[in-house]
């Protein structure tokens, strides 16, 4: 997103006061989003506290894309390294599996009490894996994510 | 009308196969032609993998787009978080020249093309749409007697000129769709509130994410409901294993949490097990009670 676009806002609140996180948590939307247009908001923990939930951006009548711009504040964070250890894993098994979640051995048992078969995706198909292993690498995400 | 792809994604196959379950009985008992998409991934999960870099998001999505193109079929998901990163990825592919051809450059190293042939559904609104509550109600034979808190999820109706589904702030299609079952939808203070598991914030920091789950469970406990009902396996694994973190806590709920798939499936005639209901972490006796009488009731017809 363009910063003059962000420069468009006029504080009045409105983000903040929809963000059902920033109930609860240090993330003040309105602030983060401003902040970004004159500092490096990168280390900023409150980035993560977002739900992507869009109550933010639906309600702005300035119409700015507010949770898009969390979200394209995040990818800039990301290229810093800035990758926090529960996502890192989420995305090793990604790399590894295919899956966000991958099946583990109690609910393949699981699948089998309730008569499904194994699921008919990445997991039953190596060839298939091995084509997701093949675009992360070839968008640069594994190295992007590596410590 | 083209014929439907199902898009499993991770956490039903993985985590809740009774949604799978319940969702396939229920398209076949209705007569909607479907396939498994074989060979699908990860969406991938808008959360993490769409804030860590878009063109990693938008090249994985749209390999699981080009297998429901090579089948000439149209991709059918039932979580609002699949829908939301297939659709986008969908649209933005569509439309900006550009990311297709980088995008298809990656593409090209495992030999396939994206070349914008798919509608990504919902079953949400596909039944809504395509069957519609006149059919859904003539299917039901007796209705269901429960009162229902329905959680429509963000990203089923947000960003809503991308979603098209009408507004946000009061959305009523769902509602339509669980009361053609023959249950009541609740109103609820906070109905359109996020469940608190999205961008990546139930995996980073799990009490954060809970505070805004107990705020939801609070108001639909408070509205007297049997169940809640929802549309996305995340938002069902926030309420049902939310509950469990809540209650070392000390805050007990016991609130069932169904699918709609799989509360369709029960008007539909089909069991509490059928339904892999029997799966879930909650379990209330008193709701299984109701549920099982009303089978006996059908099967005596």
């Amino acid at each position: 997103m363009k910063n003059s676009e962000i420069l468009t806002c006029f504080q009045c609140g409105t983000c903040h006061a929809s963000c059902p996180s920033g109930k609860y948590t240090s993330l003040n939307v309105r602030k983060i989003v401003r902040d970004s247009v004159r500092k490096d908001v990168s280390s900023a923990p409150e980035l993560w506290m977002c739900t992507t939930c869009y109550n933010c951006q639906e309600r702005c009548p300035r119409g700015i894309k507010v949770t898009d711009a969390v979200l394209t504040l995040r990818s800039e964070a990301v290229k810093k390294g800035k990758i926090l250890p529960a996502h890192r894993i989420v995305c090793n098994f990604l790399i590894e599996t295919g899956h966000a979640i991958p099946l583990d051995d109690t609910h393949l048992l699981i699948r089998r009490q309730i008569e499904l078969d194994a699921p008919e995706t990445v997991y039953r198909y190596p060839a298939a894996r091995k084509e997701v292993q093949a675009l992360l690498r070839s968008t640069g995400f594994d190295e992007l994510i590596r410590e | 009308m083209k014929e439907l792809s199902l898009f499993l994604g991770c956490l039903i196959p993985n985590r809740y196969p009774g949604i799978e379950k319940a969702t396939k009985l229920v398209l076949d008992r209705l007569g909607i032609e479907w396939s498994e998409l074989k060979e699908a991934s990860c969406c991938p999960a808008p959360g993490v993998f769409r804030s860590f870099d878009k063109i990693t998001w938008l090249t994985l999505a749209s390999r699981n787009l080009v297998l429901a193109e090579e089948k000439k079929t149209d991709l059918l998901t039932i979580c609002n978080g699949c829908f939301s990163s297939l659709m986008d990825a969908n649209d933005i592919l569509k439309n900006e020249a550009g990311l297709r051809n980088e995008v298809n450059e990656h593409l090209k190293k495992i030999d396939r093309e994206y070349t914008g042939t798919v509608e990504v559904r919902h079953i949400i609104e596909y039944l809504y749409k395509e069957i519609g509550i006149k059919n859904l109600d003539r299917a039901i034979e007796k209705p269901l007697e429960l009162r229902v808190a329905v959680h429509y999820g963000c990203h089923l109706l947000k960003p809503t000129k991308d979603r098209k589904l009408g507004g946000a702030e009061c959305p009523v299609f769902f509602d339509e769709l669980v009361e053609a079952t023959g249950a009541a939808s609740v109103n609820y203070e906070g109905k359109t509130a996020c469940c608190g598991a999205g961008g990546g914030v139930r995996s980073a920091m799990l009490e954060t994410s809970l505070m805004m789950t107990e705020y939801k469970l609070d108001r639909m406990k408070k509205a007297g409901v049997d169940c809640i009902v929802d549309a996305c396996p995340f938002c069902h694994l926030q309420y049902d294993g939310g509950q469990v973190e809540l209650a070392k806590a000390g805050k007990r709920y016991d609130l069932p949490v169904v699918h709609y798939s799989q509360l369709l499936g029960l008007a539909l005639g089909f069991s509490y097990e059928e339904m892999g209901l029997h799966l879930n972490e909650i379990q209330n006796a008193e709701f299984q009670e109701k549920v099982k009488e009303r089978q006996k009731t059908i099967h005596a017809l």
